[in-house]
């Protein structure tokens, strides 16, 4: 049992070393002071320097930023609602709803990305900003529906009437009791949302135009020759997505330790109570 | 609670403008030629036609032949690494599994650039070969590079459906089918990867369409001339600019992931008939 254990470590170890030695070469040369990908000379952020001096990354980092963050947030809020909208439909309507959502999903980028290139040139919008962001929320709100319709479904359907009946209104049912308890499924989706966004380089690639560009459309259009500017990008890029996902991995644990913490802490505290109170009696 | 059935409607309009629509125009001016402005078109096959000249066939021909010897050898690896995850307790194996699927969250372009720096002539690969005296192998710009790239990018799509079919199987099967004298081999073959062919199925099919709509893996690493299905798209509408024909192209696309993906539900529904 023992042997086969060591054979499976040393094989898991080579496909980590296969997904992440790449990524790891990148990141240990942007910090390189000499231009070659080879040698590592010694350590410098000559390449940061670089990197923050240089307008044209700047404003790309600036395009993604706010692309992402503005994606997320309206997307967040139009599959939500839609997600909880979906659960009172009627069952035609709701399937309908949900297969529609599901090509993009299922469309290969590129597919999705040559038919709202066509779509904006056909309604002659300029390509920029606007058509970069309105894409972002195209391909980003199926999968927020898709991460809080499960959540929808699984509350009890009488949740909103009975808060009505108490007294509140549609919209307070809605912020205060619904909502509430699809947390989850909303923090899902915002990180899907957010991760696809930022990272996104096919469907930017086509739909942008008039030199707005995001990371991922700079990074294409320097690799033609290897740059280590593109490592230092590339290394804070990748910092992000996995800070991200680690917050989202680690805060839950996080939270519940704290809990269980303050759940000892509370005993402890009643232990020494109670000790102080025989203390008293004591004197 | 009938006040939040108009909350779809927004959305409902959205769909339609943002996915019925350029879906509906892809379809549009397949069947179309006349320029990319839709003011004199005329309806005909041409652009489907074009498809069987012989430059054509041989893109398709190629992406399919590089799709399917990645899909393979992410089988073979994955399948291995999905089997050994399960082998470790459970918390150690949601580690695992979490490392796995952390490079999906990257940008296959940040890690095709990465594979870049390792293997291009005076990369970091040839100067390892060289201290031990070997010559320098090119190995930027072949097929290799590119299935490298791909079945990096690839090979968690195939781990993460298997590894859960894997999980789902019950522990006692594989007692009971050690305790009727299967040898280890037989337990294997005639249990434990037949219980696991939903997971092997999806699997293929999702790396499968990964590999052949991909057209960032094939420029990076494959060079300017290498041309896949994706990249065959790419270069109709950023650099020849017709859009006719590239639209054609993408409904073929659209439809063989169609089918794909039909196959996928009918595993999947059987899987839940079965259970």
């Amino acid at each position: 049992m023992k042997k086969k254990r060591i054979g499976a470590v040393l094989y898991i170890g080579i496909c980590f070393l296969f997904f992440y030695l790449p990524i790891v070469v990148t990141m240990i040369y942007s910090f390189n002071s000499s231009k070659s990908l080879t040698r590592f000379e010694s350590f410098s952020l000559r390449w940061y320097e670089n990197l923050f001096t240089n307008g044209e990354i700047m404003n790309a980092v600036y395009v993604s930023v706010t692309i992402a963050l503005l994606a997320t947030a309206i997307s967040t809020i139009l599959g939500t609602l839609t997600a909880i909208g979906l659960s009172k439909s009627r069952r035609i309507l709701k399937e309908l709803i949900i297969n529609v959502n599901n090509i993009p999903i299922m469309n290969p980028d590129i597919v999705t990305a040559i038919s709202l290139m066509i779509l904006f040139s056909s309604l002659k919008m300029e390509k920029g900003y606007l058509t970069m962001l309105l894409a972002h929320i195209a391909f980003c709100t199926p999968y927020v529906i898709t991460s809080v319709y499960p959540k929808v479904r699984n509350l009890d359907p009488n949740l909103a009437n009975a808060a009505m009946d108490l007294g509140a209104t549609p919209f307070q049912a809605l912020t205060k009791v619904i909502l509430p308890m699809l947390k989850e499924g909303i923090y899902a989706g915002i990180l899907l949302a957010f991760t696809m966004s930022f990272d996104d380089f096919v469907i930017s690639y086509f739909v942008t135009g008039n030199g707005v560009s995001n990371i991922s459309i700079i990074v294409y259009n320097m690799t033609k020759r290897t740059n280590p500017t593109i490592n230092a990008l590339s290394t804070l890029v990748i910092l992000v997505i996995v800070i991200t996902l680690v917050f989202v991995q680690v805060i839950p644990l996080l939270a519940r330790r704290k809990r269980e913490q303050g759940e000892a802490l509370a005993e402890m505290g009643e232990i020494n109570e109670i000790d102080g109170m025989q203390k008293e009696e004591r004197i | 609670m009938k006040q939040f059935v108009k909350l779809v409607r927004p959305y409902m309009v959205w769909l339609v403008v943002m996915v019925i629509v350029p879906l509906l125009l892809i379809v549009l001016y397949s069947v179309t030629t006349g320029g990319n402005d839709l003011v004199n078109i005329q309806f005909t096959l041409d652009n489907f036609k074009k498809m069987t000249e012989p430059i054509y066939v041989a893109v398709f021909v190629k992406s399919f032949q590089l799709g399917l010897i990645s899909v393979g050898i992410c089988l073979v690896a994955g399948y291995i690494l999905a089997y050994l995850i399960t082998l470790f307790s459970e918390r150690v194996q949601g580690l695992l599994i979490l490392f796995v699927t952390i490079p999906m969250w990257i940008n296959t372009l940040l890690r095709t650039y990465a594979w870049i720096c390792l293997l291009s002539d005076n990369g970091i690969i040839n100067t390892v070969l060289g201290l031990f005296g070997i010559e320098p192998v090119s190995m930027m710009y072949t097929d290799f590079a590119v299935i490298l790239g791909l079945v990096s990018d690839l090979l968690p799509f195939m781990v993460i459906p298997i590894h859960t079919s894997l999980c789902k199987i019950d522990h006692s099967l594989h007692e009971a089918a050690m305790d009727l004298g299967a040898n280890r081999f037989q337990t294997f073959w005639r249990v434990t990867f037949k219980l696991s062919i939903p997971g092997v199925l999806n699997g293929i099919i999702m790396t499968f369409l990964l590999s052949i709509s991909t057209f960032v893996i094939p420029k990076l690493l494959g060079g300017g001339q290498y041309m896949l299905i994706g990249n065959l798209v790419e270069t109709q509408f950023i650099s020849v600019g017709d859009w006719n024909f590239g639209s054609a192209i993408s409904v073929i696309l659209a439809f063989i992931i169609l089918i794909a993906i039909t196959c996928m539900k009918r595993i999947d529904k059987e899987e839940i008939e079965e259970e």
